[in-house]
């Protein structure tokens, strides 16, 4: 088989969203030589889609504020299985990391005294969200695009990884395609940075762009490295639910911190009837303090809608269930009541929310200043991946690295919104910089000539099926309907087993994939490679999701309402066996300093 | 209901053509929505860039009965569905295959803009200060999600094929963030005169007509750069002033 171009690099970075750039920056930066793979156009990647900003302790608005608070609610968050190093390191750096990308030419909203404005958040007890209006993900990947181009970075846009090359259990590049025109290459390097994000395309509702297929899930998991908390999927509580075309797309949190309510089809502000304990001391009696928090008013407590996004999904989930949902099966979200509040509500809300203004109008038809919308809960993000070490982000293969939200740790069981930009930031620098040096202590990289031609021979063989396969994209769909309805925001032990069964199915279905044509930007052909991961990444969500026998954040079961002590101390892995079996097992997570569970305690009130 | 989609298909041998796609349509579809369909039923192997189905990342751009757009953004409601609905690629780009181009010309234009540059920091603690409404004028220019549609429907480029000569609207507007960014020192005026061709643009505002961000390109980001650029070069009194100086009042 053969191969139409060889790479060589010091660092390959694998992703061009928020992680992979900024690991892109830190290591050339270092001296070192850096190759960038994107599945897609520069800047496209799916950080571009972030709306409500990224959470770092300044205490520009609150100076109260600081990186112990921040600490404390990413745990308190993360019902505290976060790996405790990550959420210090993340709490303790992503002010200079924000602060760093003003000197990149990042332009955010402003304080009246002309400091960076933070605005709350659900689950972060300031405001503390650096943001551009609704649009702070693409702040975010256009300052740091701009920002790498001038510095000798190779972009190789619309390439895809098809395989991890290893040379004696260490890491020496990958095997990849051009869209283009289908062919392969191969990147030999001395350390590899995986910054791919997410897995939404394994549900049918999601937020997600097309890229989010677990690539570096599961190019790591095939290539023997460990995952952790692969149960812990994130439903955000807001999705758009009509037109039915757009159900998924996201409505960012921050109409709610702007003063946006969650009303049932009765009209009531049905998260008033259900706050945890452990969130009381910090949220509103009635729906006037929690207006006045959201005006900034420093004695007033959050309103409920801003708990945590786990939370907040599922009494959603109840209010639908029980009947009392809107007219296609979400809730309202109103924002256009403040109108009884703020003079010239209309012009404000277009102001504060430009893009949701803009989203409604043109995808639904709606004018969100003047009419409820409707939201529903939507799959939006994995708080589990590739475990990593809290310092370098290097897995447990030796060269691989990994940051965002492909790596897991920092979030525990359910992430705060604004956590992961900040995430992104503050674990792709050290991504980069760690693989960096790494790649110093290194001597050239060696690949694997019958590894290659395998992974060529893999690669292909849809194309030999032909069109006599199974169509590619009705086994993509019928993997998100599965799913999405066996292992979705209410699980229970029966549905999660005939889930598996029903993988299975759908693994063998994957592999008799066929497709017909050319190779050149064959959309079919790159549907059949992306599901090899997307089936990795469901069975190893599902298989974790049957271990844990609670429930915890972003994992509910119903046959396990409640938490329990057993599981408290430890991370579910998954690893992939010799004989190409998934392996789960527990792992207990590392023990929470004196200091800092002292920070935890003094954060409780 | 039933709907055809007249998609434009790279044919290696004879060229290319459309090929007529009916296919089932339903409330709230968007073109993008109809074409992925097609993908999934008929035409695998259909080529079409995509990313995010939100109007955020500005990859699914296209000429939809003839009019440049986001496939994600068109609603079905907006066509008349009687006829058949032709979806084509960028024309100003060359044709990679069927309804995706290769964009990358832009990729090359932008690292030959001066980078951001930032003044010394105005606070002890190496922070700056700005005002939100400084903040504000930049931010317009800010939204763009580089769909290249501007780029597409510019005479400049679509019609006069001045790539090495005329950056585009696009750009224009990414020199306009920069130039007027409150923290940026660099100057950018003599490559918009000289290498990036500004004066080529003879504000006929079609960009701003096909931006799907709403951004007043030709209003607000070229004109005042135009400005600019008079004021600089061509000014008779700073002509003069020159003059007298010794060529240093540039």
């Amino acid at each position: 088989m053969s191969v139409a171009q060889a790479y060589t690099y010091d660092v390959l970075i694998v992703g061009a969203g928020g992680a992979g750039l900024r690991a892109a920056i830190e290591a050339a930066g270092q001296g070192v030589t850096v190759g960038l793979i994107c599945k897609s156009l520069l800047g496209k990647a799916h950080t571009v889609m972030a709306e409500g900003g990224m959470a770092a302790a300044m205490g520009h608005n609150d100076d109260r504020d600081n990186w112990k608070v921040h600490f404390a609610d990413t745990m308190r968050g993360g019902q505290y299985v976060n790996n405790w190093r990550m959420a210090e390191i993340h709490a303790k750096e992503a002010p200079d990391r924000v602060r760093e990308l003003e000197s990149y030419g990042a332009v955010f909203d402003r304080t009246p005294d002309g400091r960076i404005n933070q605005r709350n958040f659900g689950g972060h007890r300031y405001p503390r969200l650096a943001h551009v209006g609704d649009r702070t993900g693409l702040e975010l990947i256009r300052t740091l695009q701009d920002h790498t181009v001038h510095l000798g970075v190779t972009v190789h846009m619309e390439f895809t990884v098809v395989e991890l090359l290893l040379d004696d259990g260490h890491v020496s590049g990958v095997l990849a395609y051009d869209r283009e025109r289908g062919r392969f290459h191969t990147f030999a390097a001395k350390a590899v940075v995986l910054a791919t994000g997410g897995v939404g395309r394994a549900f049918k509702i999601t937020s997600n762009s097309w890229e989010g297929t677990g690539d570096g899930h599961g190019l790591a998991y095939r290539a023997g490295a460990e995952l952790i908390d692969m149960e812990f999927v994130q439903f955000h509580p807001t999705g758009m639910v009509w037109p039915p075309s757009v159900r998924g797309i996201l409505v960012t949190e921050g109409v709610r911190g702007e003063g946006g309510v969650l009303r049932n089809s009765e009209g009531r502000r049905f998260m008033f009837d259900d706050i945890p304990d452990n969130y009381k001391p910090q949220t509103a009696s009635d729906p006037e303090e929690g207006w006045r928090y959201t005006q900034g008013d420093k004695s007033a407590r959050r309103p409920p809608e801003l708990l945590t996004r786990d939370h907040v999904a599922r009494c959603i989930n109840r209010e639908v269930k029980a009947g009392r949902g809107s007219p296609h099966g979400g809730v309202f979200l109103d924002i256009a009541w403040i109108k009884e509040k703020l003079p010239d509500a209309a012009a404000h809300i277009r102001r504060k929310l430009p893009s949701m203004y803009h989203q409604f109008k043109e995808l639904a038809d709606l004018d969100i200043t003047t009419t409820p919308m409707e939201v529903g809960p939507t799959t939006h993000y994995i708080m589990g991946g590739i475990k990593v070490h809290a310092d370098t982000q290097e897995s447990s293969i030796p060269g691989l690295f990994a940051a965002g939200e492909c790596a897991a740790g920092i979030n525990g069981a359910n992430r705060l919104g604004g956590n992961s930009l900040s995430d992104l930031i503050v674990f792709g620098k050290r991504a980069g910089e760690y693989a960096a040096a790494h790649a110093r202590t290194r001597g050239a990289a060696r690949l694997d000539d019958g590894a290659v031609t395998r992974a060529i021979g893999a690669a292909l063989a849809p194309f030999e099926r032909g069109d006599g396969g199974e169509n590619p994209y009705k086994v993509q769909q019928d993997l998100q309907e599965t799913m999405q309805s066996l292992v979705g925001i209410v699980r229970t032990e029966t549905e999660m087993q005939s889930a598996l069964v029903a993988l299975q199915g759908l693994r063998d279905r994957a592999s008799r994939a066929g497709v017909s044509g050319h190779r050149e930007y064959h959309n079919g052909w790159h549907t059949a490679l992306d599901l090899r991961n997307l089936m990795d990444v469901s069975e190893a969500i599902t298989r974790s999701a049957i271990e844990r026998k609670e429930s915890r954040g972003g994992h509910f079961r119903e046959d396990f309402p409640d938490k329990a002590a057993e599981f408290s101390t430890c991370n579910v892995m998954t690893q992939r066996q010799a004989d190409g079996s998934m392996r789960v097992s527990r792992v207990t997570l590392p023990a929470l300093p004196a200091e800092l569970a002292t920070v935890i305690d003094e954060q409780k009130t | 209901m039933q709907a055809t989609f007249r998609i434009w298909r790279s044919k290696a041998a004879e060229g290319g053509g459309f090929v007529d796609y009916p296919t089932e349509v339903s409330e709230g579809m968007v073109v993008l929505d109809a074409v992925h369909q097609i993908q999934a039923d008929q035409a695998p192997d259909l080529a079409c860039r995509w990313n995010c189905k939100a109007g955020k990342c500005g990859s699914c751009s296209a000429e939809i009965n003839g009019r440049p757009k986001l496939m994600c953004m068109t609603r079905l409601n907006t066509l008349d569905l009687t006829q058949p609905v032709t979806v084509e690629p960028m024309r100003t780009f060359p044709l990679m295959k069927d309804l995706v181009t290769d964009v990358s010309w832009n990729f090359r234009v932008k690292p030959t803009i001066k980078k951001f540059t930032p003044r010394k920091p105005d606070a002890a603690d190496g922070t700056w200060r700005m005002a939100q409404r400084d903040a504000d004028r930049v931010q317009e220019f800010r939204k763009c999600i580089e769909c290249f549609l501007c780029q597409d429907v510019c005479h400049v480029l679509r019609d006069h094929d001045k790539h090495d000569e005329f950056i585009g609207p696009r750009f224009f507007t990414y020199s306009a963030a920069l130039e007027m960014h409150p923290l940026d020192s660099a100057d950018r005026l003599r490559d918009l005169k000289d290498t990036h061709g500004i004066g080529y643009c003879n504000i006929t505002k079609c960009c701003t007509k096909v931006c799907p961000e709403h951004i007043h390109i030709t209003d607000n980001a070229i004109i005042p750069l135009k400005e600019r650029v008079v004021d600089r070069f061509y000014d008779p009194v700073t002509r003069l002033l020159r003059v007298f100086s010794g060529g240093r009042a540039t």
